[in-house]
C-alpha cells in the first residue's frame, strides 16, 4: 500500500527532462512496427508448407529447395552476381581514387561540379537513368549483353562506394599523414604505407554496400538487361507479375537476407562515427548540402 | 595534402565514367525526345515537338490537334502523390528523428541503422510485402474477417491508397535521416534556453527546432520527392495498372508502345521536375544559412 | 499554458504560514548519476542558503559538482535526494519553465535565426506579454547591457563580448528572481572578461537580482561575489565572504585552491604533528637581524617581479614561496630567517 502511493506520488513528480517526450517512444515503435513487420510478414510466409500462401499448415523448406532446384533462377542469380561482382571493382576502384581527390585534394577548381556529378545518380530518379541508359546504348550499338548491365551499374554504384570512402578519410584527417612526410616518406609510399591501411574498413564498407546496391538494382536491369542478361530482380518481377506463389516467397526471403545481412556488416566495419556516414550514405544530398 | 594536379586525375575516373553513362545520355534522350517514332521501336528524323505537343492533345485524322486532358492527369496525379507522400512522410518521420535524437548515443545507433536498413533492401521485396498483406486473402482481410469486422474482403489492393501507401514505406528513410542529421548538429543548450525561457514543447518546436531544421527538411523533402515523382514499381505492383503514374507511362514507351520520342520526352519532363525540387532545395538551405549569418 | 494570462516571471508562491525564508535553500541535496548503489556521486550533502540580491558564486575545480547545482536551481537536473526551495516553495521537481529563474548559458546558446531584440523578446512573448510591453523591455534591457545600436543584427554578426551581454538581456528581460550565470566569461579573452567583471557587478547593483555565478576562476570570484561556496569533489568545502574566504580558509583544499598557501607541516613550527599551518606567500617577510625566525631557510630561486620578489625557500620538511615587497637581491644558498604576524596563519586540521 505504502508502495504504491510512493510510486504514485514519483510519477506525479516526474523531473523535468526535455529528452523524455511522452508518446514519442510508442509512435517511433508503431513506425518501426510499420518499416519491419511486412518483412517478417514475408519470411514467415516463405517458411509455409501450403501451396496457397495465406493459409498456414506447417513449417517447410520446400519452396527453398524448389527454388533451389529451377535453373532459370540460378541462371538468373549468377548474372546477378557476376554483374554484381564485376561493377563493385570497378565501381570501388573509381570511387577510391575520386574519395582521395575529395578529401585530400584541397579546394580545386570545379571541384563541386564534379562533387555534384559524381553524385548525380543518386538523385536522378531511377526511371529516368534506366531509359536515358537504354538510349544510350541503343544510339551508339552498344550490345554486349553482360557488359552493358555492368557499365550501367558501375555508374550508380560509384557514388554509395565513395561515401564511406570519403567519411573514412575525413575522420583519419591528415595528421599521420604529414607526420610520415616529417619522417621523409614520399607520397607513394606515405600512400601504401599509411592512408591505404587506414582506409580499409571505409573500403570494405564502400564495396558491400556497391555490391547490395548493384544485387538490389531492378528498374535500370530491367530496361538494360537482354534476354540471356535477367538478373535475378528482373526474373522475381515476372513471377510477382504472375502473381503470388510460394516460390517467389522463397526466392525474395533469400534476397532480403542477403541484402540485410551484407549491410549490416557494412554499417558494424564502419567505425562508430561512420556508421553515422554509411547510415547517410543513403542521404546523399544531405551530406553534399552541409 | 596532395597538389591540385594529381587531385584532379584521381577524380577523373568517376567524373568519365558518370559523365559518359550518366550525364551523357540524358543529353541524348534529350535530342531523342525531339525526334519522331519509327515503327520498329527506334527514331527517326525530322526533329518535332510531337512528342511533347502529344503530352496534351491527340491528333485528329485530319491533323488538327484535340486537347486531350489524359496524360495531364497522369503527370497530375504523380505530382499530387509524389506531394502526399513527402508530407506524409515528413509527418511521421520528424517524430520519428525527433526521438531518435533524444535517446542515449547507444541506442541512437541501434535505431539509426533500423531506421537506415530498409534502404538496403531491394525496393521489389518491400513492395511485394504490402500485396501479400493487402490482396483480397491477404493478411489484412484474414484478420478482419476473422475478428469478424467484414463478411467480403476489402478492395484493399489496387487503388491510389496503397500506393500511397507504397511510396512512403519505401521513401520514409530518406525523410527521417537527414533530419536526424540536423536535429543531431543542434546545440541542446538552445533547448535548454528556450525551456528556461519559459517556451512549451510546442513553441519550442515551432520557434526554434523547425526553424533551424528547415536545412535537413529540404533535403528530406528532395530525397523523397524525386524518386517519388518517377515511382514505377508502387504504382505497378500496388496499383495494378489502374493507377497509371508517369514513372509506368514513361516504362510503357518502352516496352508496349514503342514510343521512344515520347518516353524521352516524359522523362525529361521528370529531370525538369528533379531539377525545380534541387534548385527549390539549394535556395532553402542558402536563406536558412542567410537568416543565420546575416 | 496555465489559463491565467502570465505577466511576470511566473512567481513562486509561498507557503501559507511559512516562516520568513531565505530566497534560496538547498536542503541536503544528493545527486547521483545513474545506479543509485553503483552511480557516480555528483553531490553529496549540499546545504546552501542564498540572501535576496546576493552576488553568490559557486567555485571550484572542473567536475566539482558546481554545474550541476546550478542546473539543479535553473530545473535541467533533479536532486537523487533533498530539496530545493525558492521563495518559499519547494521547486526541485518544477520544470524550468515553471521556475521564476533565467540561466546565461555557457558560450550563450543565442538563437542563431533570431535577431538580438527578438532573441531578447524570446522569454517575453512565451509569457505573453502585450506587444507593446515587449519592445519598451526589450529597449530597456538592451540599453542597460549598452547594446541598443545592434538590436537588429545575428548573433553571428557580434564579437564575443556583445554576445554575452545578449544572452545577459534575454536572461534579464522576464525580471527573474534569480540569474544563473554557467561560467559566463570563460570564452572571453583576459582583457575582456575584467571588462565583463566590472559589467556583471553594475547589472547586479541596478537591477537588485540575486546573481549565481558558477566558475572555476578564483579571482573572478573574489572580485564579485558577496559570499562565495567553493566546492570540490561533489561537497561544499566552505561558503563565507571573500575575504572570509581567503584569510581564513577552514580546510586545505581551500586554502590551497583559493589564492596560493605555503601549507607547512606542523611539526616544522614546533605545533601538533597531525596540524598543517598555511600562510600566504605575500604574508611572509624576511625577518631582520636580532628578531627570532619563526622558521630559517635556504634561499632557492629569487624572481623579481617589478613591484615584488617571489622567492622560493627550501626549509626543512618542504618547501615554501614567499613574496617580499621590493627587490630582495639575495643570492642563491643564503640562509634567511622567515616571520609571518600570527593572525597571518591558519592551523587546518584535516
Amino acid at each position: 500500500m505504502a508502495t504504491t502511493m510512493q510510486t504514485a506520488a514519483r510519477r506525479k513528480i516526474r523531473p523535468f527532462d526535455w529528452r523524455h517526450n511522452p508518446g514519442f517512444g510508442i509512435f517511433s515503435l508503431i513506425v518501426m512496427g510499420f518499416l519491419y513487420l511486412p518483412l517478417a510478414i514475408l519470411v514467415i510466409y516463405s517458411f509455409n508448407a501450403n501451396r496457397f500462401v495465406t493459409v498456414w499448415t506447417g513449417f517447410s523448406l520446400h519452396w527453398f529447395s524448389r527454388v533451389a532446384n529451377n535453373g532459370d533462377i540460378r541462371h538468373a542469380a549468377w548474372v546477378s552476381v557476376l554483374v554484381g561482382v564485376l561493377a563493385t571493382i570497378c565501381s570501388t576502384a573509381i570511387a577510391i581514387a575520386a574519395a582521395l581527390g575529395f578529401e585530400r585534394g584541397g579546394r580545386f577548381k570545379g571541384e563541386a561540379a564534379a562533387n555534384s556529378l559524381v553524385m548525380m545518380p543518386l538523385v536522378v530518379p531511377e526511371i529516368v537513368t534506366a531509359i536515358t541508359t537504354l538510349i544510350f546504348f541503343s544510339s551508339i550499338g552498344f550490345h554486349y549483353g553482360v557488359l552493358n548491365l555492368v557499365l550501367a551499374h558501375t555508374v550508380f554504384c560509384v557514388p554509395f562506394a565513395m561515401l564511406p570512402i570519403q567519411a573514412r578519410l575525413n575522420t583519419i584527417g591528415t595528421a599521420y599523414e604529414d607526420a610520415g612526410r616529417d619522417l621523409y616518406g614520399g607520397e607513394w609510399r606515405i600512400f601504401m604505407r599509411i592512408t591505404l591501411p587506414l582506409m580499409v574498413p571505409g573500403i570494405m564498407a564502400g564495396a558491400i554496400l556497391a555490391f547490395v546496391t548493384s544485387l538490389d538494382d531492378f528498374l535500370i536491369s530491367f530496361m538494360v538487361s537482354s534476354a540471356g542478361t535477367t538478373t535475378l530482380p528482373v526474373y522475381v518481377y515476372g513471377m510477382m507479375r504472375l502473381g503470388v506463389t510460394p516460390e517467389v516467397n522463397a526466392i525474395s526471403t533469400i534476397l532480403l537476407v542477403i541484402s540485410a545481412a551484407l549491410a549490416l556488416v557494412a554499417f558494424l566495419i564502419s567505425r562508430p562515427n561512420e556508421a553515422g556516414a554509411a547510415a547517410s550514405a543513403a542521404t546523399p544530398a544531405a551530406t553534399a548540402t552541409t | 595534402m596532395l597538389n591540385k594536379r594529381s587531385a584532379y586525375w584521381l577524380i577523373l575516373p568517376a567524373v568519365l565514367v558518370i559523365g559518359i553513362f550518366g550525364a551523357i545520355p540524358l543529353f541524348i534522350s534529350l535530342a531523342y525526345s525531339f525526334m519522331s517514332a519509327n515503327p520498329y521501336g527506334g527514331v527517326q528524323a525530322p526533329l518535332t515537338f510531337g512528342a511533347y505537343v502529344q503530352m496534351l492533345f491527340d491528333q485528329d485524322f485530319d491533323g488538327s490537334l484535340i486537347f486531350m486532358p489524359d496524360y495531364f492527369w497522369i503527370a497530375f496525379r504523380s505530382l499530387y502523390l509524389a506531394l502526399a507522400t513527402t508530407i506524409l512522410s515528413l509527418v511521421i518521420g520528424f517524430p520519428v528523428a525527433w526521438y531518435i535524437v533524444c535517446q542515449s548515443p547507444g541506442r541512437r545507433k541501434v535505431l539509426l541503422t533500423l531506421v537506415s536498413l530498409p534502404f538496403w533492401i531491394n525496393t521489389l521485396i518491400r513492395t511485394y510485402c504490402w500485396i501479400l498483406i493487402l490482396r483480397d486473402e491477404g493478411l489484412a482481410n484474414k484478420l478482419f474477417g476473422w475478428l469478424g469486422f467484414i463478411s467480403h474482403p476489402l478492395p484493399l489492393l489496387y487503388n491510389q491508397g496503397s500506393v500511397l501507401l507504397g511510396l512512403v514505406y519505401t521513401f520514409l528513410p530518406f525523410m527521417v535521416l537527414p533530419i536526424y542529421a540536423t536535429l543531431e548538429r543542434l546545440d541542446p543548450r538552445l533547448i535548454e534556453a528556450s525551456y528556461d525561457l519559459y517556451a512549451n514543447r510546442y513553441q519550442l518546436f515551432r520557434r526554434v527546432i523547425w526553424p533551424l531544421t528547415k536545412p535537413g527538411i529540404a533535403a528530406g523533402t528532395v530525397l523523397v520527392f524525386a524518386p517519388a515523382l518517377g515511382s514505377f514499381l508502387q504504382p505497378d505492383l500496388l496499383g495494378g495498372g489502374k493507377q497509371l503514374l508517369i514513372g509506368s507511362l514513361i516504362e510503357m514507351q518502352f516496352t508496349s508502345s514503342r514510343n521512344w520520342p515520347f518516353g524521352a520526352a516524359l522523362s525529361m519532363l521528370v529531370t525538369f521536375a528533379v531539377i525545380l525540387s534541387l534548385a527549390w532545395q539549394r535556395w532553402r538551405t542558402k536563406r536558412a544559412a542567410a537568416a543565420q549569418a546575416a | 499554458m496555465p489559463s491565467e494570462v502570465l505577466s511576470a516571471a511566473p512567481a513562486a508562491t509561498a507557503r501559507p504560514g511559512a516562516p520568513a525564508r531565505h530566497l534560496i535553500e538547498v536542503v541536503g541535496v544528493e545527486k547521483i548519476f545513474g545506479d543509485v548503489a553503483t552511480g557516480h556521486r555528483a553531490l553529496e550533502a549540499i546545504n546552501i542558503l542564498i540572501e535576496e540580491k546576493e552576488f553568490f558564486t559557486l567555485l571550484g575545480p572542473s567536475g566539482c559538482g558546481k554545474t550541476t547545482l546550478l542546473r539543479m536551481i535553473a530545473g535541467f537536473e533533479h536532486p537523487t535526494t533533498g530539496e530545493i526551495w525558492l521563495q518559499g516553495k519547494d521547486v526541485a521537481s518544477l520544470p524550468p519553465r515553471e521556475r521564476p529563474v533565467n540561466m546565461v548559458f555557457q558560450n550563450y546558446a543565442l538563437f542563431p535565426h533570431l535577431t538580438v531584440s527578438q532573441n531578447v523578446a524570446f522569454g517575453l512573448e512565451m509569457l505573453r506579454w502585450k506587444k507593446a510591453d515587449i519592445t519598451a523591455r526589450v529597449q530597456e534591457t538592451l540599453s542597460l547591457v549598452k547594446l541598443a545600436h545592434f538590436a537588429n543584427r545575428k548573433p553571428a554578426q557580434l564579437s564575443g563580448g556583445q554576445q554575452q551581454r545578449v544572452a545577459l538581456a534575454r536572461a534579464l528581460a522576464p525580471r527573474p528572481q534569480v540569474l544563473l550565470l554557467d561560467e559566463p566569461l570563460s570564452a572571453l579573452d583576459l582583457k575582456l572578461r575584467k571588462e565583463m567583471q566590472f559589467e556583471l557587478k553594475r547589472l547586479q547593483r541596478e537591477t537588485g537580482i540575486t546573481f549565481i555565478l558558477v566558475t572555476h576562476d578564483q579571482e573572478e570570484a573574489l572580485a564579485m561575489s558577496d559570499r562565495i561556496a567553493v566546492m570540490n569533489t561533489g561537497r561544499v568545502q566552505q561558503i563565507g565572504t571573500p575575504e572570509e574566504i581567503y584569510d581564513h580558509p577552514t580546510n586545505r583544499f581551500v586554502a590551497d585552491f583559493i589564492g596560493e598557501a605555503n601549507l607547512i607541516p606542523g611539526e616544522s613550527l614546533g605545533r601538533r604533528a597531525d596540524a598543517i599551518i598555511a600562510v600566504r606567500p605575500e604574508k611572509i617577510e624576511i625577518a631582520r637581524p636580532g628578531v627570532t625566525p619563526r622558521i630559517s631557510g635556504v634561499v632557492d630561486v629569487a624572481t623579481f617581479l617589478g613591484s615584488d620578489t617571489l622567492m622560493e625557500i627550501t626549509i626543512p620538511g618542504g618547501r615554501l614561496r614567499a613574496r617580499i615587497r621590493g627587490a630582495a637581491k639575495l643570492p642563491q644558498g643564503t640562509e634567511v630567517g622567515l616571520v609571518w604576524e600570527t593572525e597571518a596563519e591558519r592551523e587546518l586540521l584535516d
